[in-house]
């Protein structure tokens, strides 16, 4: 039998089979990886928190067992700053609201640690992180940055350790009533306590960083007046 | 033994290993090829996933090469080579997750990557399964040991290690500069902040 690959309805008929197929072929890839893709972006989103207090280049089967026992306690508090849940860590950065607000109590050493989550935008992209801020909730001990498509070389440098080990030590609220977030990125550090130098030849990636810091720090304001030692 | 490699065929698998590399010779896949190599690692596997990807995408065109619509074939290539970078993309996301991430949007856009497009339309649809196969193969790999020679050199000259390790000691400053594994845009600015040249001449 000779067909007519060439006729219409040979063409339309072939290039719905072939779309049909492949769809159903992707379609169980997808099924069948996702469950050992979710771990490994968990284990990521853990290593990026471990990285907030400074627990960097963990290896990636010790990640979970490092983070369950750095991390004493996962709250999430509404926009009174109440606790209403202890799963934060199943919060998407998506679904962070000021009425759903993650936060992580964590021990390096001594040390508790308060991690925050962070959302912004970039230049190009969305840009996320984590801040850990010591018990008094002032100065900060560490912070991670990632994003998704920053220019290479000058945006994308916010990843960098270098960057980010510039804001360890600096101030985070002008006072302790917490009503002012003055943790900056600036071009020209005025204030050495609590500006850090912003990286040149990516204002706007450097500005998203300010104002997620700035937007992101201060929802938790409630919660740090309510819980700090006076 | 004999039937298995003709002397065709041996051609069709070497020839892209030697005088037809694709990226040298043929200017074919360079932004890819400059934006993975700055480390050995995703060097290599861009390298085996664009082979797999030519292979078996050469080998199905191959086999359905005298069904295929002639007015949507580019098309009918294209949702194989889509199909097939997909399920490479999430097999890496599973299994090689540290890896898809520094190769980020570079495993997508092997679909647009101009050696897949070339092979498909100027052998797949008119030889058979094995010499595509071949022909996928050798192309493949002939992409891939570029990248690793160029890998080899910039992880190297630009970190002072291979594949993570360090093989230079990190004080011998020759073996450590951010020339190599730099996108060049940032290089101009780079060279001036560190005094290299004027700033003026920037």
């Amino acid at each position: 039998m000779k067909l007519n690959t060439n006729s219409n309805v040979y063409t339309i008929v072939y290039a719905s089979v072939t779309v049909i197929v492949v769809a159903f072929l992707l379609a169980f890839v997808s099924l069948a990886l996702h469950e050992t893709q979710q771990k490994n972006i968990d284990n990521d989103k853990r290593s990026q928190i471990l990285a907030a207090i400074g627990q960097r280049g963990i290896a990636s089967d010790q990640v979970e067992a490092t983070f369950d026992k750095a991390v004493l306690c996962q709250l999430v508090l509404n926009a009174k700053g109440d606790s209403v849940g202890n799963d934060a860590f199943s919060i998407e950065n998506k679904a962070i609201t000021d009425d759903n607000l993650p936060l992580y109590i964590c021990q390096t050493g001594t040390d508790t640690l308060y991690v925050i989550p962070l959302t912004g935008r970039g230049l190009w992209g969305g840009l996320w992180g984590y801040i850990s801020l010591k018990s008094d909730f002032q100065t900060v001990a560490g912070a991670h940055f990632s994003h998704e498509s920053e220019t290479a070389g000058l945006g994308a440098r916010i990843v960098e350790e270098d960057f980010q080990n510039k804001f360890v030590g600096k101030k985070a609220f002008a006072d302790t009533d917490f009503s002012e977030v003055v943790l900056s990125v600036t071009k020209k550090v005025e204030n050495p306590a609590s500006d850090v130098d912003a990286i040149t030849g990516a204002t706007l990636t450097s500005n998203g960083v300010h104002n997620m810091l700035r937007d992101c720090i201060a929802r938790y304001q409630q919660y740090f007046k309510a819980h700090t030692i006076k | 033994m004999s039937k298995l490699f003709s002397k065709e065929q041996k051609e069709v698998f070497a020839g892209p290993l030697t005088l037809t590399t694709p990226v040298v010779a043929q200017v074919l896949g360079i932004c890819a090829a400059l934006a993975v190599t700055s480390q050995l690692k995703p060097a290599i596997v861009m390298g085996l996933s664009v082979t797999v990807i030519t292979a078996f995408s050469n080998v199905i065109i191959s086999l359905i090469r005298n069904t295929i619509p002639n007015r949507i074939r580019i098309i009918v290539q294209l949702v194989v080579v889509a199909a097939l970078v997909t399920i490479v993309s999430e097999i890496l996301k599973a299994y090689a997750y540290d890896v898809s991430t520094q190769l980020s949007v570079y495993v997508g856009l092997i679909i647009t990557n101009c050696i897949l497009m070339g092979r498909l339309e100027a052998f797949a649809m008119m030889n058979g399964p094995w010499e595509s196969f071949l022909d996928g193969v050798g192309n493949g790999l002939g992409y891939a040991w570029i990248l690793v020679v160029v890998g080899f050199v910039r992880e190297l000259l630009g970190s002072g290690s291979l594949l993570g390790f360090e093989i230079v000691p990190s004080d011998w400053a020759f073996f450590h500069n951010d020339m190599m594994t730099m996108p060049a845009m940032h290089l101009s600015s780079w060279a001036a902040s560190s005094g290299r040249i004027a700033p003026s001449t920037r």
